[in-house]
């Protein structure tokens, strides 16, 4: 017995080392967050930035519904119930908390979280900052919590019955929301300050929403949450709880065989996502500046669906790319640009890969190729033709996707990850021999 | 492989190719240039207007999406007053170039095209947006941007406090059940009134708030204030509960279809006094309702009925164009367009806070939709029209002045 436990002791590893462990991935989102700040955010258009932080915001709704619907294999419909929770938690804790404590609703930030125009002045970090932060993730955890609460019960229910549970949930979430008592406005800051907190707090605007809030969410504090997000997530998929996860998803009667605790698992994967929808939600009411539970009714749930079935079930990289096509096509579409030369570095990029493997798919690149001529002879039609493409777009955007859903049903990338592709394919008998994940730099 | 899989796959392929090179692409002019490092409510100023060449303005509404005739409406006011703008040489001996995006009802979206607008097309002024909740999304980048806003069709009280760069043409709900409250009192001498509001709808909640306020305040008495929800179809609890009261007439902020809904039910309860509503009843359904809603009334920003010239030409205009009557919206999207031209005309130059400065101090602009002067608060003080409903149709009745 003893040596079991001596045993057991000596594969758990060093408290010396679980630190560092725990922390890089904070240490790595402030690094990206920092780059993102620093040298993207300046160089690059202000509406790309505007993009690029919408999409971050999606990376982490869709990376984070990955873990329920992806590796769990449960049918969440909920998601932006969660984010909703979250969202107006922390706005609530911004707001009321910025009146409280600094006398006013204004902006209270350093130079991170600056977005209004010319430069901020003052230091990186603001004490606006801080109460932004916290209440992100307070608005996670309340998230979480009710993510527990709601999937204790529910998770005992499979497929059809825990999706029209989740969608129950979201939809309370919205009429609860849209039942809250008026806002304290900004111009009545005084009445604010006396009044207790705890009646304080509900006073969520109601149907008219929860408006002026303090905007602090800036590509630095968005893409800090998704380097999070993301390594979380990975390295949840490749450890035992994610075993677990990704046991439950293949066979329920068959893990739960093998020992594993079936609800508690579920509940595990709904929280953690919960979490992360929260946080999204924080950053996105502070983005906007105002949250209403109107837009985050099952509409925004559905999004977050597609990006998840469409980066392939399972896949973070697949969720994560997905997040980055949907949200930046609609505006692509606006204004077609030039197909062909996406097209083109396609080829290119297709005909170097195949080289590579020594796996060559003539067909596919001469399909490509006749794709990329008739939809840039097509878009050359349009325009003489004096045909705004603008007014389709969004049929456009739906077509695209029931192509993508007919040629790829599994999603972008399946369950593997983007770096898996062609580590798998190379072990296959024949190609040539390379240690899988080697292939490719790419990371999620 | 099938030939349509294999296309399939490869379209699917080029897609994603497609977005990823449009991601890094780059848009022209980047920044709006800052006048000054203000904070938040002390706005910036933009500098987006070079001086020559078109003005550029923009709009953004929800063409598609659940209220897509609502930005439609709008959009073909604006686009007809930039029409006539341009025909009669512009504004400043320039003319003027609308850029209008679609947001899909969305705020996330909204912020978005306003982005786009700003600093992708350097717009000197922006128009939009008809629901508040997407205005309340579009204001404060404008604000900070410096790039005056005007909505057409906001009345949400919150949405021009954001700061001194947005203004609007339309008026605000607390004005609406003032005029509510004072048509029932003084045109119509009741004293005793019931409400019947959607407690799921800011619009809804907050004109029977200010409703209700007004017409205590001008010693009327409210006997029960009903409330349902979105999607409610059954209406009869409420209505008993009033019917008991016995009140001379019922308030109904709501929308249309829920509003044609009622007034049946309440005929088929006995409930024959008048109801009295506000601007969401404008809408053609209200035919549906047959002779339901005989003896009711409602407030709206226009009625194309006004005998005033500006209506008249405004209508016949429109039909020339569109082939249909312009609904308030259109006229709201029309007025606000040209408020803005008048306040480019005098303004010192077009950059941001010059022009907004110009639009706040508007006066006595001769609107479609009535007489406009912006206050203090960036709202108009404006006329509004009393509807009657004959057999369905909306017929002019009387005008309330603030």
């Amino acid at each position: 017995m003893k040596t079991l436990i001596n045993q057991a002791r000596a594969l758990s590893p060093a408290a010396w080392s679980v630190i560092p462990r725990a922390l890089w991935p904070v240490a790595a989102g402030l690094a990206v967050a920092v780059l993102m700040h620093a040298v993207v955010g300046p160089n690059v258009p202000g509406f790309t930035a505007k993009m690029m932080l919408v999409a971050g915001i999606n990376i982490i709704l869709a990376v984070s519904l990955t873990v329920v619907n992806g590796f769990t294999g449960q049918f969440s419909m909920g998601h932006a119930g969660f984010m909703a929770v979250g969202g107006y938690v922390a706005a609530s804790i911004t707001y009321y908390g910025s009146i409280k404590f600094f006398g006013s609703a204004d902006f209270a930030g350093g130079a991170l979280s600056w977005t209004g125009s010319g430069p901020h002045g003052g230091g990186p970090l603001g004490k606006g900052d801080l109460l932004f932060m916290g209440s992100c993730l307070v608005g996670g955890l309340a998230a979480a919590g009710a993510g527990y609460i709601v999937g204790l019960p529910s998770l005992r229910l499979r497929g059809d019955y825990l999706a029209i549970v989740t969608l129950g949930f979201g939809e309370i979430v919205r009429v609860l929301l849209q039942g809250t008592p008026d806002q304290v406005q900004p111009w009545r800051a005084a009445e604010a300050a006396e009044t207790p907190w705890y009646s304080l707090m509900l006073k969520l605007g109601g149907p008219k929403g929860f408006n002026l809030l303090p905007t602090y969410t800036t590509l630095f504090w968005v893409y800090l949450f998704v380097t999070i997000t993301l390594i979380v997530c990975y390295r949840l998929k490749n450890s035992s709880t994610g075993r677990a996860f990704l046991s439950i998803r293949e066979d329920e009667i068959a893990s739960q065989a093998m020992g594993v605790d079936v609800t508690r698992y579920k509940v595990r994967a709904f929280v953690i996502a919960s979490f992360f929808a929260g946080t999204a939600g924080g950053l996105y009411a502070m983005d906007i500046g105002a949250i209403s539970a109107s837009d985050l009714g099952f509409l925004k749930s559905f999004e977050c669906i597609i990006m998840v079935v469409l980066g392939g079930m399972g896949s973070i990289s697949g969720a994560t790319l997905a997040a980055i096509i949907l949200t930046a096509l609609p505006e692509i579409l606006r204004e077609l640009p030039p197909v062909w030369p996406a097209g083109l570095a396609l080829l290119a990029v297709m005909a170097v890969v195949q080289g590579a493997h020594r796996r060559w798919h003539p067909r596919s690149l001469v399909v490509v190729a006749a794709v990329t001529l008739v939809a840039e002879l097509g878009r050359r039609y349009c325009a003489s033709q004096g045909i705004n493409l603008a007014e389709y777009r969004m049929i456009l955007y739906a077509l695209l996707l029931i192509v993508m859903m007919i040629s790829r049903p599994q999603g972008l990338l399946g369950v593997r990850e983007v770096w898996e592709i062609f580590g798998r394919r190379a072990r296959r008998p024949g190609a040539v021999a390379s240690p899988p994940g080697a292939s490719s730099g790419v990371s999620p | 492989m099938s030939a349509i899989q294999l296309i399939a796959r490869a379209a699917a392929v080029v897609m994603v190719g497609l977005s990823l090179v449009g991601c890094g692409k780059s848009e022209g002019g980047a920044g709006g240039g800052s006048g000054g490092g203000g904070k938040g409510a002390a706005g910036a100023s933009n500098t987006n207007d070079q001086g020559t060449g078109d003005i550029v303005i923009g709009h953004y509404a929800s063409l598609t999406g659940a209220e897509a005739t609502f930005g439609i409406s709008t959009d073909n006011g604006i686009k007809m007053a930039v029409a006539e703008r341009n025909q009669a040489g512009g504004v400043r001996g320039r003319p003027i170039r609308l850029i209008t995006y679609d947001n899909q009802g969305k705020p996330q979206e909204s912020q978005t095209v306003v982005t786009r607008l700003i600093e992708s097309d350097r717009v000197v002024a922006v128009l939009g947006e008809v629901a508040s909740s997407r205005s309340l999304a579009g204001a404060p980048i404008c604000q900070r941007k410096g790039v005056p806003m005007v909505s057409p069709s906001s009345t949400n009280p919150d949405v021009t406090s954001v700061g001194d760069m947005i203004s609007r043409v339309c008026f605000i709900d607390p004005f609406q059940g003032l005029v509510g409250a004072k048509f029932a009192r003084e045109n119509l001498g009741f004293t005793r009134g019931a409400t019947l509001y959607n407690r799921a709808q800011a619009y809804s909640a907050g004109l029977n708030s200010n409703f209700v306020e007004a017409f205590r305040t001008l010693g009327g008495q409210v006997l029960t204030e009903q409330a349902y929800s979105d999607g409610d179809n059954d209406f009869s609890a409420q209505l008993t509960a009033i019917r008991e009261r016995s009140p001379e007439f019922i308030y109904l902020p709501g929308y249309y279809t829920e509003v044609v809904n009622i007034a049946r039910q309440a005929r088929r309860l006995g409930i024959d006094i008048p109801l009295i509503g506000g601007d969401g009843w404008d809408s053609e359904e209200l035919k549906n309702a047959g002779d339901s809603l005989n003896n009711s009334y409602f407030s709206n920003h226009y009625s194309h009925e006004d005998t005033r010239p500006e209506v008249q030409d405004f209508v016949r205009r429109y039909r020339e164009v569109y082939q249909k009557i312009p609904d308030g919206l259109a006229a709201l999207g029309y007025d606000a367009a040209r408020l803005l031209f008048d306040a480019m005309e005098r303004a010192e130059s077009l950059h941001g806070r010059d022009l907004a400065s110009s639009i706040n101090s508007t006066t006595n602009f001769a609107g479609v939709t009535g007489m406009i002067s912006i206050d203090a608060n960036r709202n108009p003080t404006k006329d509004a029209v009393i509807l009657e409903v004959v057999n369905g149709q909306p017929k002019y009745k009387a005008t309330v002045r603030p």
